[in-house]
């Protein structure tokens, strides 16, 4: 499904930091990745480069059989397939939650407008917020702008879901209701990259965990393996400080 | 004796009232201040003369264009209907009313008058506010337009559309008005003009150099406000619009300057209220709007201090007017 080789990113500015070093990594379709690290250790950068908000300097990003780092590849088509959750929802505040889910639907997928609300509502209703459908997003709170935003992606019918700490601008007693909704969303299958700091939900819900340190993929495993085993001293210190 | 001493709540000395009406009394000691000053300079105020500058009847006279003999006066409506006849050629007259000057037969020389009416006339003032307000509303149109268009270019990342956009906005801005509106009448205007009249052209009246003076004026300034409104944005909304897979142009036109449109409205009121003081710098090349008019009006009448402020309320009529329609639609766009 996602096929990383050998990906470098630098940043120039503010100054020279190196995100990404010779990252490779393969997420098979149905498969839920949540990649942890510490702060600026690359793994935001990671995920973003797989939707192509960050270029990648080089290498080689596969999704779906297609090369994303191809200048010949439409972009917009792959981000169709690829959804995306901000830390800061990023919803559009000059639309009301109906016109958030249906915008991209209309817009891009060249959906007719009651398709497009009949979708949005089903999606809405999935996560919990159809009874704000004609409210804006300044109304809602942390925890519903997020669940608006996942239905936002959905709306879109995507292969893969990105999530980029999709929790860390909660407040705590939000973190669960958005969870709840991508617990629920990797039971129906979906292929799904989460960067996030919430350790209960990688443990209950990955497949496979990925830890991260400055720009480079140090350890990979299953959970059990990841929580009770780890290999690396980088990655027990990281453990010891979080747990 | 009552031990409890029911405490009179102390009457609170309205401080806000207090200076309210100071305001109000320093308002009326400022006006009469200047009236007694008037007086003192033996300038005689004639309010009374004013309302000619808005509205005036004039008497028009309708004269005989050749030499004849009146053939036939009907009536038609309330308009009297003269033929005049040279025996070959004959002529008809409309004159409305019936304040006529000659009769049936009676022969008439070119130039005679054969009947007169009178008909309301826009004074000088009315004439100038006119102008004032179209070509303010043509340079906002356009100035938007330009300034729309700049300011996308000057944040674009092509190097071409960018430069042009830095260039234009710098020299703009770097430059006096009063130049510009000059450049553009003396050289510019000069230029094309005669460039149009060597192709066997139309010719391009005053006006429009006036106007694009100010619209391409404005547009500078208009971009930097567009510029900021747009930049102003945070970038996640630019993502977010770009991860559902719109174009850059799309995510701009659906996500972007809908939300830029409202921060940018206030900034823009004031270029707009700016613009139309500023239009008042066109009489310098014969544009008759609401300052030259003013002028024009002074120098015949002699009364300086009734049409200078006369002049002034009527911008201040047009601004206000310009800030209240902004106000509605900045409480419009609220509410979304």
């Amino acid at each position: 499904m996602i096929d990383v080789k050998n990906v470098h990113k630098t940043f120039f500015v503010p100054h020279e930091v190196q995100a990404l070093h010779d990252v490779s990594y393969h997420i098979n379709p149905g498969e839920v990745v949540v990649v942890i690290g510490p702060s600026g250790s690359g793994k935001s950068t990671f995920l973003r480069c797989l939707n192509r908000l960050e270029k990648a300097d080089s290498g080689h990003i596969m999704i779906d059989g297609v090369d994303i780092l191809d200048s010949k590849t439409n972009i917009n088509k792959v981000r169709m397939e690829v959804g995306m959750v901000f830390q800061s929802f990023n919803l559009f505040p000059h639309l009301t939650v109906l016109e958030n889910v249906t915008v991209g639907q209309t817009s891009v997928r060249k959906r007719g407008k009651k398709e497009s609300a009949e979708k949005a509502m089903t999606l809405l209703n999935k996560v919990g917020i159809h009874a704000k459908a004609n409210n804006f997003p300044a109304q809602l709170s942390g925890g519903q702008m997020q669940r608006v935003a996942i239905a936002r992606a959905l709306a879109m019918d995507p292969k893969v879901m990105l999530f980029d700490e999709p929790t860390s601008a909660l407040d705590p007693e939000m973190v669960g209701e958005v969870l709840d909704v991508m617990k629920a969303l990797a039971k129906e299958g979906m292929t799904m990259v989460v960067v996030t700091h919430e350790m209960g939900f990688a443990r209950e819900v990955a497949d496979q965990v990925v830890f991260m340190d400055e720009g480079k993929i140090v350890e990979v495993g299953t959970p059990e393996h990841f929580f009770t085993d780890p290999q690396h001293d980088r990655t027990k210190l990281f453990l010891s400080q979080i747990l | 004796m009552n031990d409890t001493k029911t405490v009179e709540p102390k009457k609170e000395f309205d401080k806000n009232l207090f200076w309210k009406a100071v305001y109000a009394v320093t308002l009326v000691c400022v006006c009469l201040g200047f009236y007694w000053a008037t007086t003192q300079t033996d300038y005689i105020w004639r309010w009374n003369r004013i309302p000619k500058y808005f509205y005036y009847i004039d008497d028009v006279n309708v004269t005989a264009e050749i030499e004849g003999e009146v053939t036939s006066i009907t009536k038609k409506d309330d308009d009297s209907v003269v033929i005049v006849s040279d025996g070959t050629d004959s002529e008809h007259y409309t004159i409305p009313g019936s304040d006529l000057m000659v009769d049936v037969g009676q022969t008439v020389y070119m130039g005679d008058t054969i009947g007169t009416y009178s008909e309301g006339r826009m004074g000088l003032l009315v004439e100038g506010t006119i102008i004032t307000i179209e070509v303010s509303i043509v340079s906002i149109i356009f100035g938007i337009l330009i300034g729309l268009l700049t300011g996308l270019s000057r944040i674009s990342t092509n190097p071409f559309l960018k430069m042009s956009a830095i260039t234009y906005i710098e020299i703009i801005r770097g430059t006096p008005l009063l130049v510009q509106i000059m450049i553009w009448y003396f050289v510019l205007g000069t230029i094309i003009n005669n460039l149009l009249s060597k192709a066997g052209l139309f010719q391009i009246p005053e006006l429009w150099f006036g106007i694009a003076s100010l619209a391409i004026f404005a547009g500078a300034y208009v971009a930097e406000i567009v510029r900021a409104g747009i930049q102003s944005i945070h970038k996640g909304q630019m993502e977010a619009a770009r991860s559902l897979g719109m174009t850059k142009t799309m995510a701009m036109i659906k996500i972007i300057l809908p939300q830029a449109f409202k921060r940018i409205l206030p900034p823009l009121a004031g270029q707009f209220i700016s613009l139309i003081k500023d239009s008042s710098l066109l009489g310098v090349i014969a544009i008759r709007e609401l300052t030259k008019a003013t002028r024009e009006a002074v120098t015949t009448s002699l009364m300086p201090y009734e049409l200078w402020f006369v002049c002034g309320v009527l911008y201040l009529v047009i601004t206000f007017t310009l800030s209240m329609f902004v106000q509605y639609l900045e409480r419009r766009t609220a509410e979304a």
